[in-house]
């Protein structure tokens, strides 16, 4: 499936009506059987080993576009580094440090995307393609140039809003992945990683490698404020966690910090979708 | 036993609105307990004996025992932190050392008592964990940055772990957005921790270094409650057990 076939796929509506002839042979099993079913599936045993690739015949779809959308923000993430790496626009920072963060995250980042892409299959599923990329969003940007004055921290502004929508990404699926035990663990294991990147990223822009509200952060460019809405939310489950006490702990930027929120489906696809030819 | 009942009363609703669903549930856990209150009797002859210890607490199992666990991490986590900003390390550290961990404090306190309401709203007093668990850090120098910043960084990794693992014990879709809304912070803390540790070793990439992320498949860690607990055993003095989890 190409990346805008499932695009155009994944809004609710279309999602529905596509997934309607799996669901019926769903319903044809018992919950539990389902759950089973799926539950035998082994999460990206594929760095290990292929003998444990049974795929299963019955698989949410759900969970599956799950994936796809964590391969296409994967593939995204992936592609980036690379060109990072390769266009020695961090040099700058003279110390190789930012180097060094990057080279990790890339390691990362590749390793996700195989990992899910390996996952996929052995699902029945065919992984969707590598869409190409633009870096630059429509002019924007010019990242990779080291020609340009602000190419490296256009690289950190980019990296902090990609990591940022990983993050909220990879929670806003895992309702997607309940009943799969091991992909719910592998896609929390991913999720964590982006985090630790997220921070790092962030950090290495000067900034708290936790949001604030919904700040963006200074000399963030106002197209990457759609990573950072809904951060601001203290509603933690019908609590306002900012009333749970008085003092420093319970302030809203302390509160909004110690929470980090959901984006939809449609909301990270929306991002991606600005760096997308 | 109490809790097997609400695990059948939210299967029927878990993949359902999120947010609103937090609201329900304590109607649902209500009518759960209910319900088994008056049918307790027989059920207990077939439980695998959950409580074999009637002495210490029991964390439970379900939703009900994974919000007990996460609530004991996190008071673990906040005692620490609290240590840290009345220890003298932390009085005479550097400004960014000092942000850090006076927001670390900050948010794992909200979480503590995030789990506290929570627990509190949705189980009967009873089930839920003691909100004082006395803990020991006796083997931590608050006077020392290596110490106070390495113990930061065990706790912090052991907290991503533990969430990491526990995410396929909930039952419950909107308790697992919020512990996923929750460990992605606690990613984010042990990655400052190893970062400031990481430059003094001129290790840029400690934040998520080899030791905690798999290289080959790019994965941070996830364990069992009772390994969490057994690694996190010997700073907790309050005995309880955990019979009802993995």
């Amino acid at each position: 499936m190409n990346l805008i076939k499932f695009l155009d796929e994944f809004t609710s509506e279309n999602l529905a009506k596509k997934g309607a002839s799996r669901r019926d042979a769903f319903s044809t099993f018992s919950s539990l059987g389902k759950k089973a079913a799926i539950a035998a599936v082994p999460f990206g045993m594929a760095a290990a080993s292929n003998k444990a690739k049974a795929a299963t015949m019955f698989q949410s779809d759900d969970a599956v576009n799950a994936l796809q959308l964590a391969l296409t923000l994967e593939y995204l993430e992936a592609s980036f580094y690379l060109q990072a790496l390769d266009s020695n626009v961090l040099d700058q920072d003279g110390t190789g440090k930012a180097n060094a963060i990057y080279e990790q995250i890339s390691m990362h980042e590749s390793a996700h995307v195989t990992l899910l892409q390996d996952t996929l299959m052995d699902l029945g599923e065919t992984p969707t393609a590598e869409p190409t990329f633009d870096f630059t969003a429509g002019g924007s940007f010019d990242p990779f140039n080291t020609n340009n004055p602000d190419a490296y921290a256009q690289l950190l502004a980019l990296a902090q809003a990609f990591e940022d929508t990983g993050v909220r990404a990879y929670k806003g699926q895992a309702g997607a992945l309940m009943g799969n035990d091991n992909l719910l663990t592998a896609a929390l294991q991913i999720h964590s990683v982006e985090a630790r990147h997220a921070s790092e990223i962030r950090r290495l822009r000067g900034l708290q490698g936790w949001i604030t509200l919904n700040q963006r952060g200074p000399n963030m460019p106002p197209v990457t404020q759609d990573v950072y809405d809904g951060e601001e939310n203290l509603n933690q489950g019908g609590v306002d966690v900012s009333t749970l006490g008085g003092e420093s702990p319970f302030t809203a930027e302390a509160s909004s910090q110690a929470y980090d929120e959901i984006l939809t489906g449609d909301e990270a696809v929306a991002i991606a979708s600005l760096f997308i030819e | 036993m109490k809790n097997k009942k609400v695990k059948v009363e939210s299967l029927t609703t878990k993949k359902g609105n999120k947010r609103r669903q937090f609201l329900k549930m304590s109607g649902l856990a209500l009518a759960g307990s209910g319900l088994l209150l008056s049918c307790s009797d027989d059920d207990d002859f077939t439980e695998p004996n959950p409580d074999p210890d009637p002495e210490l607490f029991d964390l439970g199992g379900g939703d009900l025992g994974v919000l007990n666990y996460a609530y004991a991490l996190e008071q673990l986590e906040a005692d620490f932190y609290t240590k840290v900003l009345n220890g003298s390390y932390w009085s005479g550290a550097a400004m960014e050392e000092k942000q850090i961990l006076e927001d670390l404090y900050n948010h794992e306190v909200n979480h503590r008592e995030f789990f506290k309401a929570a627990l509190n709203t949705n189980f009967d007093a009873e089930v839920v964990l003691p909100e004082s668990l006395e803990f020991d850090f006796s083997s931590v120098d608050f006077s020392n940055r290596d110490s106070v910043l390495s113990t930061a960084q065990l706790l912090e990794d052991t907290g991503v772990k533990a969430y990491n693992g526990a995410g396929k014990l909930i039952e419950t879709a909107a308790y697992l957005v919020i512990a996923g809304k929750i460990v992605s912070v606690e990613a984010r803390h042990a990655a400052a921790i190893r970062s400031i540790r990481g430059n003094n070793m001129n290790n840029f990439k400690l934040f998520a270094g080899d030791d905690i992320v798999d290289p080959i498949t790019g994965l941070d860690g996830a364990e069992n409650p009772s390994v969490i607990i057994d690694a996190a055993g010997g700073f907790i003095v309050t005995p309880f057990t955990a019979n009802q989890l993995p």
